[in-house]
């Protein structure tokens, strides 16, 4: 569903993300994982068009999007959420939902119907949606007055309610509690069962190992290993990268 | 009385001009240009009047299409920068308007005189209202059923889908893009609604003047325009309005009595104002002050 073919992004003299090439299966839950500053937030971020690749290409669905604009990106299906929450604090959460839903959904409806449209098309959609994040009480309030993990679901409901097939997810679980992790990844099988693939890029182990399906590992912008979570857990080179050499 | 309908002329024609502003401001764009949008409006009115003879209406309406047009085709290289300068950006075309008229001649005779405008000397006899007989009265109410009109327009826009993608993109553009929001054609079309609006209170400002010049329509109109939704807050349109009433009102007309000293203490009292109510004169608090007020409370 998603390719990378040979992705690179050089920062000067920096290789952030080097030679990248992995395949992201339909209805798979997908693990990106390694150390800090091994080019997983990058990698993403080309992926969505944040920046431009240095070389390399992103296919999604067969179609080459490499270094589409980000709102294209949007409208080929696939959506995000960020590290460092980015939601629009001066909205309300039922707005914050409202905006996101103008691309998959509504395509065919023309510009005007786009830019006027959202409620009568989504009104249901994102009472399903503030349910499934738990914020259906909250829905009048302002996004920036949301707790924390609040905050988190509100931003994985936003990305939601564009209607993407593949939903990215960089460290949903970053400053969570166990209890919260938790319920983070019933959420993510729950979303499974919609048929959604998910590309998840995390820190904590535990929620990568319990949901992923294939697990890929970056170090310094390379894949170093790539596999199911079992084989990962087992397979020296990552354990070196995330723990440092044995003798050392 | 008079004086209290040219003040609310005045007052009604700088409400359209914030207006301007505040669209574009909501997509987080500070715009200098507005005075160039408003000064289009305003020589392309007159000239409509004055020279086609036309109703005063359909040229307002194709002046501040024009503005519109002019304001879509600036929109797409100046909203490529951003902050500081994107200020400058906007600023020079504003003062490129204001030159352009100072250059530009088109004089008909009409009767025994010479009409249109002619450069610095600006654009003089632009009589639509005593000619046909308008009372200054009748041209308040002209300008405030405008007003009225393209505030109950903001004010509905801001409610629906297309005001919180505005603010969405005013927010955090890269949020904004990441959930499917084209940045040009939001920034671009806010332009555009601007321009539009700009355009037609200068259609309005010339006719009641009678006499515009280039002069009208430099640094210090845009700086007007624009600190009109910085004072008032991007909460409501009512904001902008009370910002009007506030400068042109109280700050302009009351300290009148002082002279040149007046722009000295008109200064101070708008950072003042910055700095007690830094979301504007009237932001979100006094917004549910007021809902309570009417028995409606926040959700």
């Amino acid at each position: 569903m998603l390719e990378l073919r040979n992705l690179s992004k050089h920062f000067g003299g920096v290789k952030a993300v080097d030679d990248l090439t992995l395949t992201v299966n339909e209805g798979e839950i997908f693990g990106l994982i390694g150390p800090n500053g091994s080019g997983k937030s990058t990698t993403v971020n080309l992926i969505c068009g944040v920046f431009p690749t240095t070389s390399g290409a992103v296919l999604f669905e067969g179609r080459d999007i490499t270094d589409a604009p980000s709102h294209r990106v949007v409208a080929a299906g696939i959506t995000r959420t960020f590290q460092n929450i980015r939601l629009f604090g001066d909205l309300t959460v039922w707005q914050n939902l409202w905006v996101s839903q103008n691309s998959a959904a509504e395509r065919g409806k023309g510009w005007f119907g786009r830019w006027l449209g959202g409620d009568r098309v989504g009104r249901g959609d994102a009472e399903d949606l503030l349910k499934f994040a738990g914020l259906e009480h909250r829905s009048g309030e302002l996004a920036r007055n949301l707790a924390f993990g609040e905050q988190r679901r509100l931003e994985m409901a936003r990305a939601l309610a564009a209607q993407p097939r593949l939903l990215l997810l960089d460290e949903p679980a970053a400053g969570m509690n166990a209890e919260e992790v938790s319920q983070l990844a019933a959420r993510i099988k729950a979303l499974r069962k919609y048929g959604m693939t998910i590309l998840l890029v995390e820190h904590v182990m535990e929620l990568v190992m319990g949901v992923t399906d294939r697990i890929a590992v970056l170090n310094f912008g390379q894949k170093i290993a790539e596999g199911a979570p079992a084989e990962i857990r087992e397979n020296p080179a990552v354990r070196t990268a995330y723990l440092g050499t044995a003798d050392a | 009385m008079d004086f209290y309908y040219g003040m609310a002329q005045l007052i009604g024609v700088h409400t359209l001009l914030g207006l301007s502003a505040y669209v574009v401001l909501l997509t987080g764009q500070v715009s200098m240009a507005q005075a160039g949008f408003f000064a289009i409006g305003a020589y392309l009115g007159g000239m409509l009047t004055v020279l086609a003879g036309w109703h005063i209406v359909p040229a307002m309406l194709l002046a501040a299409a024009a503005s519109a047009v002019v304001a879509t085709i600036v929109g797409f290289p100046a909203l490529r920068v951003k902050g500081l300068m994107l200020v400058v950006a906007t600023l020079a075309f504003g003062e490129a308007v204001r030159i352009f008229w100072f250059n530009f001649d088109y004089q008909i005779a009409k009767g025994n005189i010479q009409v249109g405008p002619l450069g610095g000397e600006g654009f003089k006899q632009i009589r639509y209202f005593p000619e046909n007989g308008w009372s200054t009265g009748e041209v308040a109410i002209f300008i405030w059923v405008w007003v009225v009109i393209v505030m109950a327009a903001i004010w509905w826009m801001d409610r629906s889908r297309v005001g919180s993608v505005l603010r969405a993109v005013g927010e955090d553009e890269l949020a904004a893009q990441s959930v499917g929001i084209n940045l040009t054609a939001v920034k671009v079309s806010a332009m555009t609604i601007g321009g539009f609006i700009a355009g037609l209170g200068g259609g309005i400002y010339a006719h009641y003047t009678t006499h515009i010049e280039h002069l009208n329509f430099g640094v210090i109109l845009a700086t007007f325009a624009i600190a009109y939704p910085i004072l008032g807050g991007l909460s409501s349109v009512i904001g902008v309005l009370i910002a009007v009433i506030f400068i042109q009102g109280f700050l302009v007309e009351v300290l009148r009595f002082m002279g040149d000293w007046r722009n000295l203490l008109f200064g101070a009292l708008i950072v003042l104002a910055m700095n007690v109510r830094p979301d504007g004169l009237f932001d979100a608090r006094a917004t549910r002050t007021i809902r309570r007020l009417f028995g409606r409370q926040d959700a």
